[in-house]
């Protein structure tokens, strides 16, 4: 029973975003195995995101601006008039959609395909100012999370968001333009030292005349598209861009690139080559099937090894669903949500740059492990939070480092709901029931004693914010 | 008093119950030595948002300029001329004696090849010194501190004035702190249940230990910090507004001798798309009277040879404005350097060429990492290669 708890503590975790105490104690009258099962059943359906209506705003900016103008004749003080105002929309529409989608997250239905989906999303890192552009990838994305990569891989190169974060727009047969050639290979496929120069100047060749037109549509401009032969990895073709895509996923190095990724972030962020090697290769072998590589990981025995658990860090994003999906509280108000991403370095939607956020140890520093630490409070109490978001300078990501003083005062946290498991345990006993549920690894004596030494009034709430305090919190 | 007694006394004594992580102990035993390489400071201004260059440094002989910016160009009968060419914005006024006297100084056309024009991934490049085509998850301060006291440095060896980290502060060993008030991060760290928390074993896994180590030094840190300001402030009158309160604490922490050679403070927002001029003169004056007081300031102490303050942007902006009578994200920029007794060439201080541009933006003519380079090796006395990871020649001093 002890185990079985700790192996769906763990399972829950790195699948989904944790569980209640409730949730658990449920699913601990089954097998690991069979938790597994369902998670995988309920991930079946994809639940895409509906902030953004597609018929509004699925144009360009420049497209909804032409629209403006043909309203009438308007003055240039009107004119910018609107160009703020449709930004100023697509800002808080951005906004909206994170929040939403961190409100899926947290509800608890199809848990793993919104994890891998967060995973992906870090992985295929893209920034877009445009709503419709970031829900439509966001969508596509969710879609092919579990599915085949070759698929997710042909799905978001085809998409405008990552068409025009990297420049693929103007990747013409005349004056061809390689970022997206480039990271493509260096970043979501091949990694570093895996290709040569010449690789990508021929593969960008192939990629030119990908584009979107007004309606955000994929479409191959033939005029700009280059159907010369190439010479891509040592083969020479005609090839267009689904050919070096195919290509790409012929060689070696893909699989080992993609199930490192996979493994740091699921299992362990110091990678085991031992396990990896014949990983990848089942993976390639299944045709990169990530629904096979997911349940191979989950139903693996390593996968529940004392070393692999309570060792990872938790992103800022798993940590404010943690809380939720943990608690079964309700945050309430987005403003909070996206400012707390905005203090601890992780805006859904807005990754650093095109390689993602590095992750592991560098979420850590004394201010986000400090603010980390303090956060329990200032959402379980509405505690004042005396942290200033930097400003990054930039008109667009503005409005996501303001707060107010007291930012989770509309939070809804049901005390007594959550401490009907705990229902008449004493003291020691209530600590050691509240820890076994929260963390993922038993507390040392040393510090049972100072959580106990620490309490005040009330057991309940004083060693739950005790327990979400502890450093170990921030580890999953 | 040394770094070791005043460990023992000050911190031991001011903070009461407070007993040393086994951390400190231990570079006490073994007497590794963290202290600054030498008494030189290095401040580092940000421009969040990328400042204007143009209308920053002014090339007021330039027909071109005059040409494309119709409604932004400063006229020449405005400017503060400081070469027959080039001459600051009038918001800067306070900075002008400091020129004629030598302490204030400028570069001209830095940037770096292939630029970015997205904010944050040329502030990326900016503070990691990567090239545009590569992604450094480090900060060049973060690594001059793994290089410095080969990784036993503490975080309040680089000081960013800030409640949030930066990513030049990240080094891979060791990252800097950010301390926005230390009186606030003292009361906050002084927590007893966060202090005996820092003591408490734990278990011995990579990334717990991780955080037990952060969470001490932290304290400790901040502590250190505490006991070393509390009892001296500046009598000098900064400005009120957020750069100068962030200067005046930069400036109490020089006073009071913390052992830091980093200083980092931001300022901004210059992004300035939509009706630039009020924006852009409000920042600079800013800029001006916040750090013509920390000069003064640092005068009246006799440091201001010791201490070297370099402002930079993540870019410059577009030649031409908008139609918005505001400016696009550009390249190439000019950078400030101001105290210090460090003296560049004069050949990086060369008009920029109007005529000769790439989409509309300027070419870059110096390295940012050649400044990094030259600012590493002669200032802040350390090897340049273990911090910037590759050879860059640096800049010709006067």
């Amino acid at each position: 029973m002890k185990n079985t708890l700790i192996q769906l503590k763990h399972l829950y975790q790195r699948a989904g975003f944790g569980a209640s105490p409730a949730m658990l104690q449920q699913a601990s009258r089954h097998s690991v195995r069979r938790a597994v099962q369902d998670l995988f059943d309920d991930a079946q359906t994809p639940r895409p995101l509906h902030v953004v209506d597609p018929q509004r705003v699925g144009y360009s900016r420049k497209v909804l601006l032409e629209m403006v103008l043909q309203k009438g004749p308007l003055s240039e003080e009107q004119k910018k008039q609107y160009i703020r105002q449709i930004d100023q929309e697509n800002r808080e529409l951005i906004g909206d959609l994170n929040y939403a989608w961190i409100t899926q997250m947290a509800s608890g239905t199809s848990v793993l395909r919104e994890k891998m989906t967060l995973f992906w999303h870090g992985h295929f890192a893209c920034r877009s100012l445009n709503p419709t552009f970031v829900q439509r990838q966001n969508n596509t994305i969710r879609q092919h999370a579990l599915g085949k990569f070759g698929d997710l891989l042909q799905a978001v190169a085809q998409d405008p968001a990552m068409l025009q974060f990297l420049n693929n727009q103007q990747n013409r047969k005349q004056s061809p333009n390689e970022n997206f050639a480039r990271e493509v290979m260096e970043l979501f496929t091949l990694g570093r030292g895996h290709y040569s120069e010449q690789d990508i100047k021929e593969a960008a060749r192939t990629f030119t005349g990908w584009g979107f037109n007004r309606e955000g549509t994929f479409e191959i401009r033939k005029n700009q598209h280059d159907i010369g032969t190439k010479t891509i990895f040592g083969k020479t073709g005609p090839f267009d861009g689904s050919d070096t895509l195919s290509l790409i996923l012929e060689r070696p190095e893909t699989a080992p690139f993609l199930v490192t990724k996979i493994y740091r972030y699921f299992v362990n962020d110091r990678p085991d080559p031992q396990i990896i090697q014949p990983l990848a290769a089942g993976f390639r072998k299944k045709d990169y099937d990530i629904s096979w590589l997911m349940h191979e990981i989950l139903t693996s025995d390593w996968f529940y090894r004392p070393e692999n658990i309570g060792v990872n860090i938790k992103s800022p994003v798993e940590l404010l669903v943690g809380f939720q999906r943990q608690l079964g509280l309700n945050f309430g108000q987005k403003q909070a949500v996206l400012y707390v991403q905005k203090a601890l370095d992780q805006v859904l939607f807005y990754p650093p740059n095109v390689a993602g956020w590095p992750g592991g140890a560098t979420w850590i520093d004394s201010s986000s492990l400090l603010l980390r630490m303090k956060l329990p409070e200032i959402i379980l109490q509405a505690a004042q939070l005396n942290f200033k978001a930097k400003a990054d300078g930039d008109v667009n990501t503005d409005y996501l480092a303001k707060r107010s003083n007291k930012p989770f005062l509309q939070t809804q946290f049901d005390w007594e709901a959550f401490a009907q498991p705990f229902a008449g345990l004493s003291t020691e006993a209530l600590l050691d029931a509240l820890s076994t549920y929260l963390l993922a690894r038993p507390l040392l004596p040393s510090q049972r004693d100072l959580l106990l030494k620490h309490r005040k009034n009330n057991d309940l709430q004083d060693f739950t914010l005790g327990i979400l305090t502890l450093p170990e919190y921030q580890l999953c | 008093m040394n770094r070791n007694e005043f460990i023992r006394r000050s911190a031991l004594a001011a903070v009461g119950t407070w007993l040393i992580p086994d951390f400190v102990k231990a570079y006490e035993r073994d007497q590794i030595n963290t202290f600054r390489t030498n008494d030189k400071v290095l401040v580092i201004v940000q421009f969040s948002g990328g400042n204007d260059g143009l209308n920053t440094l002014i090339p007021f002989r330039n027909d071109i300029y005059y040409r494309e910016r119709p409604k932004l160009a400063i006229p020449e009968t405005k400017v503060l001329k400081l070469t027959d060419e080039l001459a600051l914005h009038p918001a800067l006024e306070k900075l002008r004696s400091w020129y004629d006297q030598g302490y204030f100084r400028f570069l001209n056309n830095v940037g770096y090849p292939n630029p970015d024009r997205s904010h944050f991934r040329s502030m990326d490049i900016w503070h990691t010194a990567s090239d545009a085509s590569e992604y450094r998850q480090t900060g060049w301060i973060g690594r001059y501190l793994d290089a410095q006291c080969s990784g036993t440095c503490q975080p309040y060896q680089a000081l960013e004035i800030d409640d949030q980290l930066s990513l030049s502060m990240k080094g891979e060993r060791v990252k800097g702190l950010a301390v926005s008030d230390p009186k606030r991060l003292y009361q906050q760290t002084k927590n007893p249940f966060y202090q005996e928390l820092a003591r408490a074993n734990h278990e011995a896994y990579a990334n717990v230990d991780y955080l037990y180590k952060t969470l001490a030094e932290t304290l400790s840190s901040s502590a250190y910090i505490h006991a070393k300001t509390d009892v001296t402030s500046t009598t000098a009158s900064y400005p009120t507004h957020e750069l100068g309160r962030r200067l005046k604490t930069v400036a109490d922490f020089i006073r009071s001798g913390v052992d830091s050679n980093v200083y980092y403070v931001s300022h901004g927002s210059f992004d300035t798309h939509v009706n630039q001029q009020p924006k852009q003169e409000q920042l600079l004056r800013q800029y001006a009277e916040a750090l013509d007081v920390f000069m003064q300031d640092l005068k009246a102490q006799h440091k201001l040879d010791k201490v070297l303050v370099l402002t930079f942007s993540e870019f410059g902006r577009r030649v031409k404005q908008n139609a918005s009578n505001g400016t696009d994200h550009g390249t190439a920029n000019c950078v400030f350097l101001a105290g210090g007794n460090l003296a560049l060439d004069r050949q990086y201080q060369a008009v920029p060429d109007l005529s000769d541009l790439d989409q509309g933006d300027l070419k870059y003519k110096v390295d940012f990492r050649d400044l990094y380079a030259t600012l590493l090796d002669h200032w802040l006395g350390i090897n340049s290669v273990s911090v910037l990871g590759k050879p860059f020649p640096g800049l010709k001093l006067a």
